[in-house]
């Protein structure tokens, strides 16, 4: 009896139009996991660890984002630890030490004006290095390494290296703890509207393929992707909703509301905390960038052949000065999250970031040698990252080592993509 | 009739070597120019000047009659003016698709990529070209060097070129590829464009041109048209910049002497 042909495990995946490679990332995300987990003695995949662990990955994952648009077009930014530390001092003495006399202490404007500073200054100052690199033509390596120097001093010269603190009870929340997270009910809120969206783009896209006749994925696969997808956010609100603020921050908590303690004691959730959000947001934002505008599109084929986008009529120049303005942006809301977190902003804030983001970037695929790259893959890079150096700590390596490890991986992962393009090509 | 193109007195220069001088050439709707000449004539650089990837340093270009302002790629575009470069122009990182619009996507009322109106149309033009053609969702790198031929070529005829540069357009095209590009120019010409074509192969202009204009050492050595010269002296017109009595000698033709000089 004749069976009928069966498809190859290749064949369904590319008819699914799954990226093989993200596959392997996250494969590689859980197996660094599951290692740490046995390793620590099972503390690594804990609630409390997981939700540590996406709060530290926040700002690194936030300015990974806009490397990969940098890195896509050939060039490098050395200088986002700098230029986050900079905006780190600038908005930590707006707020601490500049406003407070003018418009008195907690005020409600105070965060936003923070805020909007630093931006501003963040902007400002990325435009500033794309200008040169564009227009004067000195190499993006050069300019952004003398930045690295010059910004780190600048933050110096605001307060002489002296650390600016406390910050402002509302800027704060920016940077997570048990204020600065959501709550129970609005993870669950945020992880609905997450599945919602990801129906949403799927749904849309077939649509659309059937408004032009192209041919469609398999239902089976549409529906994977969505269960996958979905699984995925509403497993992220229940780790977070698992993990409940301390018992006494809890029970003063429940005194000041006026809330009467019930019987063994009071749990309140975290939920998803604020910087946790704002990556995610960001992640969103800097893809549909990346993938839906014209702009994203120019970055990409800048860095395909520069020669030809210029050819096309593309203003390359004040593409890559928008892009460097952007990394700048994005490093003033990297500043945001990290001078929260840490409730003061320090001289040293920020140094070797340039390096944690390039290498998240470059362990989420994008390639040096430009033109490919992906936001969620720079993202998931810097989760990667953030996952070894949490877990180091967690099974008591040694600094030094860590440093090494690190080192290690970021060859190996290089190494590991290099053959896999290889293959694929 | 009005000439479509005229360029007038052309000139630049790159750090002191004239690249093209006092260069002058016209095309007309519905006719075929080569642009002859070595390596290093000036060619490709004079139709550059063209299409808006170098500035003249002096000189005019008229376009329907009128002075003509070409600063950039995109001004050139504005004008009907497509170019279809030797080395093809194409970002080989991204899809068939994104090539033919770049620069000029087609965006839906939110201000985004209308990817899908921009694949219809691409699928609908390649079928035209290339019927065989099917891998619309894979970066061009991964295509063949003919396919990537249709995706250039494509791309300067979907928004209705008037006036069409081929830069060698055959170069690293098989005899039947070849033959394709052969055909499309004759149904192109066929519908009024004007199509300037840089070749080596003196045999494809002979085939192709109504006119031919030959190029040494950045200057025109003479131009001519197609029946009133033979291969033969069009080879005398590039190696040794002597211009036949059938064509009209520019400021690049070798004089009496020079080439009484080069025979002794």
């Amino acid at each position: 009896m004749a069976t009928p042909p069966r498809s190859t495990p290749r064949a369904l995946i590319s008819s699914a139009e799954i990226d093989t490679r993200m596959i392997g990332m996250v494969a590689a995300l859980f197996v660094i996991w599951i290692g740490f987990h046995i390793a620590s003695g099972g503390v690594f995949l804990t609630a409390r660890n997981l939700w540590n662990l996406s709060v530290q990955a926040s700002s690194i994952a936030v300015m990974s984002t806009g490397m990969v648009l940098i890195i896509v077009t050939r060039h490098i930014d050395l200088s986002v630890g700098s230029v986050l530390g900079f905006t780190a001092m600038m908005m930590g003495v707006v707020q601490a030490e500049f406003l407070p006399p003018l418009i008195g202490y907690d005020n409600g404007m105070t965060w936003i004006l923070a805020l909007a500073l630093g931006m501003v200054i963040g902007i400002s100052v990325g435009a500033f290095h794309g200008y040169v690199i564009a227009y004067l033509g000195v190499p993006a390596f050069i300019v952004t390494l003398g930045g690295l120097l010059a910004w780190r001093g600048a933050a110096w010269w605001v307060t002489s290296g002296r650390t600016v603190a406390p910050m402002d009870e509302t800027f704060r929340l920016i940077g997570g703890g048990t204020v600065g997270s959501i709550g129970e009910t609005w993870t669950w809120i945020v992880a609905g509207i997450i599945c919602l969206g990801i129906i949403g783009v799927l749904v849309n896209g077939r649509m659309q393929r059937s408004r032009f006749g192209f041919p469609k994925r398999p239902i089976w696969a549409e529906a994977l992707l969505a269960i996958c997808g979905c699984g995925f956010a509403l497993g992220a609100a229940a780790v977070a909703n698992a993990y409940p603020w301390p018992r006494r921050v809890a029970e003063r908590y429940a005194e000041a509301q006026g809330i009467a303690i019930p019987e063994g004691g009071l749990t309140i959730s975290h939920g998803f905390a604020v910087p946790v959000i704002i990556a995610l947001v960001v992640g969103v934002v800097m893809t549909l960038i990346a993938t839906r505008t014209r702009f994203g599109r120019y970055v990409f084929a800048i860095g395909g052949n520069p020669e030809a986008a210029d050819l096309a009529g593309i203003d390359t120049r004040w593409i890559t000065l928008k892009i460097f303005a952007l990394m700048g942006a994005l490093c003033a809301i990297g500043a945001a999250i990290s001078t929260a977190r840490l409730n003061a902003a320090t001289n040293a804030q920020g140094t070797l970031d340039e390096l944690f983001v390039i290498a998240a970037a470059v362990i989420g695929g994008t390639s040096l040698g430009g033109g490919v790259g992906t936001i969620v893959g720079a993202m998931l890079g810097a989760v990667v990252m953030q996952s070894l150096q949490s877990g180091m700590v967690l099974i008591g390596i040694d600094t030094p080592l860590q440093s090494i490890v690190v080192g290690i991986v970021l060859v190996f992962a290089v190494w590991l993509d290099t053959v896999y393009r290889r293959r694929s090509a | 009739m009005t000439a479509l193109v005229e360029m007038k007195d052309i000139s630049i220069s790159f750090g002191g070597v004239h690249a093209v001088e006092d260069v002058s050439v016209d095309l007309h709707p519905g006719e075929v120019v080569a642009l002859l000449g070595h390596n290093g004539a000036g060619k490709s650089t004079l139709i550059k000047i063209l299409s808006g990837a170098y500035r003249r340093d002096q000189g005019t270009i008229m376009v329907d009659g009128k002075e003509a302002t070409i600063d950039n790629p995109r001004d050139a575009k504005a004008y009907g003016i497509e170019t279809i470069y030797q080395t093809l122009a194409l970002a080989d990182n991204v899809d068939a698709t994104a090539n033919l619009f770049l620069g000029r996507e087609l965006l839906t009322r939110w201000g985004t990529l209308d990817d899908g109106a921009m694949e219809a149309e691409t699928r609908r033009v390649m079928n035209r070209l290339n019927p065989n053609f099917k891998r619309f969702k894979e970066p061009v790198k991964a295509l063949s060097g003919g396919q990537r031929q249709s995706v250039a070529i494509a791309r300067a005829l979907l928004f209705n070129a008037r006036i069409l540069i081929m830069d060698e357009p055959t170069a690293a095209l098989g005899p039947q590829e070849t033959t394709q590009v052969a055909e499309l120019t004759q149904q192109l010409k066929a519908d009024g464009l004007g199509i300037f074509l840089i070749s080596h192969d003196i045999h494809d202009v002979f085939d192709l041109a109504d006119r031919l204009s030959v190029m040494k050492n950045g200057k025109l050595v003479g131009s001519a048209r197609v029946e009133d010269v033979t291969k033969d002296e069009v080879l005398g017109m590039i190696i040794l910049g002597k211009c036949p009595p059938g064509a009209i000698p520019g400021p690049g033709a070798a004089t009496s002497e020079e080439l009484a000089g080069i025979a002794s």
